[in-house]
């Protein structure tokens, strides 16, 4: 999905720093649907890994309370322009999501 | 009886030419004179920032969000309605000159052959009209993400309203009686928070300069909700306790012309955050 993931990758003296909004209901599926009355069934990522080059630098476990359209901004040592930053995203409908992008 | 019919006539021409000589640009330059004042260490470019000029935290939070703002996404929906041909298989861009780029700070305007003021979004529905499309509701989210993008066309662009000719004139000045209205169950004008007070807070929130605010709308409230600049008059008319007029009535057209004005010579930029 080329359109859901949107990334920035900036040098800040030594770390580079990473920006990623991905577009995604993040339904918690405790909302009811104001015309049927009935409960929104939840939809929303529960894994994001990041990736410097190919070695994992981050992996995290997303729950209910993340907001919709999340944004996740983290800073990775070592890096240097060029490098390439991949994002991938999975929810829990088993939908993937990925991004990458190369080191301004 | 004649020394009286003097000083009658002498009052009558001393209050003729008080009147002559104050109009809007007088105005304006009395308010700025005024807020240099009250708020001496902000720069008048700073105006466009409001409660943030004043705040450097909230300032410094404020420019992160904008280097990257999570708000991008709804933005896209905008960009793609005002790029979308109409049925007819003409733009958006066909209405405006320039293609649109460059135009929203000389809105709104007067319109004699009308005799009403025209905003940017009344041109944006004469456009869908001219063009067999179905108009949007004035002050909804559809309306507003569209003006969110097509405003963006313009920034960096000085407002620049103008207020010539005796109609233009009338609705400046029933726009600025409104605003210094005493209105709601909290009977505050508008002019009571951002003239009198501003800069001191009001709870937690730093009452803004009313020169600046016109020229940054419609934004994103809370990072997440478009609001165009009659639905935050809605919004702040509820804040008093008043019954809000509708979006696109004459008042708050006459008040979105004064404000606007108001804030000429201030550089745009459409949306921005606000928390």
């Amino acid at each position: 999905m080329a359109e859901a993931m949107k990334m920035r990758a900036t040098m800040e003296g030594d770390v580079v720093d990473v920006k990623v909004l991905i577009q995604h209901p993040m339904e918690t599926g405790l909302r009811k649907d104001a015309k049927t009355e009935k409960l929104i069934p939840a939809h929303f990522i529960n894994q994001v890994v990041a990736t410097l080059n190919g070695k994992i630098v981050l992996d995290a476990q997303w729950g209910v309370g993340i907001a919709q359209n999340p944004f996740i901004g983290f800073r990775i040592k070592g890096a240097k322009p060029g490098d390439k930053v991949g994002v991938n995203a999975v929810d829990n409908l088993g939908t993937k999501f990925d991004g990458e992008v190369v080191v301004a | 009886m004649k020394r009286n019919l003097t000083y009658i006539v002498a009052g009558l021409l001393l209050g003729t030419g008080i009147v002559a000589q104050a109009g809007p640009a007088e105005d304006r330059s009395a308010l700025i004179d005024y807020y240099k004042q009250i708020l001496p260490d902000i720069k008048f470019e700073n105006y466009i920032y409001g409660a943030l000029a004043m705040n450097p935290d909230a300032k410094s939070q404020y420019d992160d969000f904008m280097a990257f703002p999570s708000y991008s996404i709804d933005l896209d929906k905008g960009q793609k309605a005002w790029e979308t041909p109409f049925k007819n298989g003409k733009k958006f861009s066909s209405c405006f000159p320039n293609g649109g780029k460059n135009v929203a700070g000389n809105y709104p305007y007067f319109d004699n052959a009308s005799n009403r003021v025209v905003t940017f979004e009344n041109a944006i529905n004469a456009c869908l009209k001219a063009n067999g499309e179905e108009e949007l509701k004035y002050g909804e989210s559809e309306m507003g993400l569209l003006t969110a993008y097509a405003r963006s066309l313009s920034d960096g662009m000085k407002v620049n309203v103008k207020v010539k000719g005796k109609g233009a004139l009338a609705a400046y000045e029933k726009g600025k009686t409104y605003y210094a209205t005493r209105n709601g169950q909290l009977n505050f004008a508008c002019s009571t928070c951002h003239i009198d007070n501003a800069g001191k807070f009001i709870r937690s929130d730093q009452l803004s300069m009313m020169i600046g605010q016109a020229s940054h709308w419609p934004e994103f409230r809370g990072g997440t909700d478009i609001v165009t600049l009659q639905g935050r008059f809605k919004q702040c008319e509820k804040n008093v306790r008043a019954t809000p007029k509708k979006a696109d009535s004459e008042e708050y057209n006459n008040l979105e012309y004064y404000l606007t004005y108001m804030s000429n010579g201030l550089p745009m930029q459409t949306p921005v955050f606000r928390k």
